[in-house]
């Protein structure tokens, strides 16, 4: 079941439209991500399922009700831009913030001891903001973004600024959140954390969408019949032995393996490529390339702009 | 544009515990602070400052005056002493003629004592171009006070003689000495009424009451137009904290932005109130302080010294005189005439009422700006009509019931300043009343306006803002 779901939301800032007709469902327990280039709208709609705005048309379902104001208990938000009072201290910034978010004074500090002890880092609680490095005010917000336990957390671009080490710890908080039951918006540029951590994905470009569904699924769709090998024993060029319709994409050559991407026909099985080349060659290894989302995000917004061009 | 209605009601439920945190929260960071407690501190020594130095340079003076007297009652003039402040000349013409001819004559002023038929003379007045320094007003009152208890006195002592006679002879000195100063003292204690006049241009009079209730009308309303500076321009201050240091996103995902707006305005409003009172009570304790360590100078009541008047006729015999009592009694009869319930509750309320209208429109400059040099543009429409109030505040108090007063009394923007210098003169209590009523829809007005502001602002960054900007967002829908 969807535990949050946009319908047909527009947004217009006076005569620019920053969303146009954008549908979108957040699964259960599940990792969405909310993809797009800059200024595509990902952070109008971040806004209007804050409500921090409202939308001018469509709705916002939580848990397949209209979206109402006493429902921020339930989100937890880390803007990509982070930001604490610097002249606050850290714990009693942390409560204010928790409280702001519906707990009472003593809940939210019992809970906060939790999270400072779970991430080490009790002894900054009586410090100013203004007193800790970058990385530690991103710890620390990042704990007030989920003190309240919400059952949906908006994360967008949560890795930034971050050592390798504090990703790590940072994903697999990630991860354990969702596993204890919470949903999560996930807005990122990096493709590769998206691969490997979202469910599901919706693509926004210049306000509409343009790709959403299942990661896996939509990369299996983009899926355009390319292979790649890595063999031995066959120095001249690939493309002279295969038959009209294949393409060499790519190839190159480290230490004793040539190695070559070969794009198939539609259609065409796996099987006829291997039955051309093995008489010649010694193969070391056969994948099919999925495409990555970096290459689908790419050329899906290329394909759009450059349409967009044409029509204008 | 789109008429949406303000959001003061909210569905959620716990909107209003969420303002209280706010206002708690801006409340007690402020009042922390190092500069609010330096402030406290420093603000009352000034204020004593302020009070003290009028009273300590009156008491000086600068060069000799010379001060005409009309004395129609023949008791007092021999009585003035000239000395290195004063010449008391006698002029021997009526009042209207020595008016005439006090300028001329270079006279500072013209101090008249007229007869009176069946009382004791003891009343004066003094008509000066300036008003009279405390020092020479003391020293009148004082003479005037000395002679008309020793002409009383020697009234009640033949009185005495008159009616003890038979036992005075039998009775010694001492116990008739004591019999008197209890009975007669109460008797012979006089009070001068010493009225001060000023003469203006137009040879003219008019009371120096005026004087004080200008006094309290510019007090009032400078207390009025400084506390909207100083605490607005921190409501400001606090805005744009919150957007540059972009915490503000996160503060909205949990509150309205009309509700961190509020919550901040009120928040500053309550340590600005708290900083008032407690330099209320500090300059208080301090001036009290003062008048108990040198009375002389700045008592206002007590009596002081015991004067010996040596050369009655009955012997030593030791008077009150009240000394100091009458430095301060033009400005204290000024101050009982004024209506004070009427003028502290108009205080309390255009006080609060001003600092909330404009409170709203820092609010939204805050918002529309990223750093706090980009607010030049947008504090001139904020800072004219507050400076243009204390401008014409100085003609107010010369027609406070002129029609520029009432109407600048009655729109909002200048209404809180302009009000509070008419109040102390006397204004109609329905004028007042719609005041009130203006001012307050006029703050449901430029909140309305600033939240609609102030709800895109806190949002947008690096964008160079200007009019036809902000009437963009205020055209947004919500």
């Amino acid at each position: 079941m969807a535990i949050l779901s946009a319908n047909q939301v527009t947004k217009r800032f006076g005569d620019f439209t920053a969303l146009n007709q954008v549908s979108l469902e957040v699964q259960e327990q599940s990792i969405f991500g909310l993809l797009g280039p800059n200024g595509a709208g990902k952070t109008t709609l971040i806004r209007i399922i804050n409500q921090i705005t409202g939308p001018d048309e469509g709705s916002v379902m939580y848990k397949g009700r209209p979206l109402n104001p006493a429902d921020t208990a339930f989100i937890g938000y880390l803007p990509e831009e982070r930001g604490l009072y610097k002249k606050m201290g850290v714990g009693e910034q942390a409560i204010y913030l928790a409280q702001l978010k519906g707990l009472s004074k003593h809940e939210a500090l019992k809970r906060l001891k939790k999270w400072f002890e779970k991430f080490e880092i009790q002894d900054w609680w009586n410090k100013k903001v203004e007193e800790l490095s970058k990385g530690m005010q991103q710890k620390v917000q990042f704990i007030v973004t989920v003190v309240h336990e919400p059952s949906l957390l908006i994360f967008d671009e949560p890795f930034s600024g971050f050592d390798p080490i504090n990703v790590n710890l940072l994903r697999d908080e990630i991860l354990e959140l969702r596993k204890n039951g919470a949903s999560i918006i996930f807005s990122t540029h990096n493709m590769s954390s998206v691969e490997e951590l979202c469910d599901d994905i919706v693509l926004i470009n210049k306000s509409n969408k343009i790709l959403d569904g299942n990661v896996k699924e939509i990369r299996r769709q983009h899926f355009d019949n390319t292979y790649r090998l890595h063999y031995r024993g066959y120095n001249d060029s690939l493309g002279s032995l295969l038959p009209s319709g294949f393409e060499v994409v790519k190839s190159s050559m480290d230490d004793e393996l040539h190695n070559a991407i070969v794009r198939l026909p539609k259609g065409t099985h796996s099987g006829e490529l291997l039955k051309v080349l093995l008489p010649h060659l010694e193969i070391a290894s056969f994948t099919e390339v999925i495409p990555s989302m970096n290459e689908i995000f790419i050329s899906k917004v290329n394909a759009v702009n450059a349409n967009s061009i044409l029509e204008s | 544009m789109q008429l949406t209605p303000i959001p003061f009601s909210n569905p959620d439920p716990s909107a209003m515990n969420k303002i209280f945190l706010i206002i708690k929260r801006e409340y007690l960071t402020r009042v922390k602070k190092r500069s609010f407690i330096v402030m406290t501190i420093l603000g009352p020594i000034l204020m004593a400052a302020l009070f003290i130095m009028p009273v300590y340079l009156a008491t000086k003076q600068v060069e000799n005056r010379q001060i005409q007297v009309i004395d129609e009652t023949g008791w007092f003039a021999p009585k003035f002493e000239n000395n290195e402040n004063y010449t008391f000349i006698p002029v021997a013409l009526d009042l209207e003629a020595a008016k005439e001819n006090l300028r001329k004559s270079s006279g500072d002023a013209l101090l008249y004592i007229p007869k009176t038929q069946l009382s004791v003379p003891d009343k004066a007045i003094i008509y000066s171009d300036n008003p009279p320094t405390l020092n020479l007003t003391g020293y009148i009152s004082n003479v005037m006070n000395r002679e008309i208890e020793k002409h009383k006195l020697a009234a009640e002592i033949r009185k005495e003689i008159l009616q003890v006679s038979p036992e005075a002879e039998a009775s010694s000195d001492s116990s008739k000495e004591d019999l008197m100063s209890e009975t007669i003292l109460k008797n012979i204690k006089t009070d001068v009424e010493l009225t001060s006049i000023k003469l203006n241009e137009g040879g003219t009079e008019q009371k120096s009451y005026t004087e004080a209730y200008m006094i309290a009308g510019l007090v009032f309303s400078i207390m009025i137009y400084m506390f909207i500076f100083i605490f607005g321009a921190q409501v400001m201050r606090g805005v744009i904290e919150e957007k540059t240091n972009r915490i503000v996103e996160v503060i909205v995902s949990s509150v309205k932005p009309f509700q961190l707006m509020m919550g901040k305005i009120v928040g500053v409003a309550m340590v600005g109130l708290t900083q008032f009172l407690l330099w209320i009570i500090f300059t208080s304790v301090l001036i009290f302080g003062i008048q108990q360590a040198f009375p002389d100078q700045f008592g206002r009541s007590e009596p002081t010294a015991l004067i010996k008047t040596n050369d009655m006729q009955q012997g030593a015999t030791e008077i009150a005189a009240p000394q100091a009592e009458q430095k301060t009694n033009v400005v204290l009869e000024a101050i009982d005439s004024i209506n004070f319930p009427v003028l502290l509750s108009a205080f309390i309320f255009f006080f609060v009422g001003g600092y909330l209208l404009y409170g709203a429109l820092f609010a939204a400059i805050g918002s529309a700006v990223d750093n706090e040099t980009d607010t030049q543009q947008f504090m001139l429409p904020i800072t004219i009509p507050l400076i243009f109030s204390m401008i014409v505040a100085q003609s107010i108090v010369n027609d406070p019931n002129g029609p520029l007063a009432m109407w600048l009394s009655m729109i909002p923007l200048t209404s809180p300043v302009i009000m509070m210098v008419r109040i102390p003169f006397g204004v109609p209590y329905w004028q007042i009343g719609l005041s009130m009523v203006l001012l307050i829809l006029g703050f449901l007005f430029t909140t309305w306006v600033a939240s609609r502001i102030y709800r895109t602002g806190i949002l947008m960054y690096g964008k160079k803002v200007n009019y036809k900007e902000l009437w963009k967002w205020m055209r947004y829908r919500g």
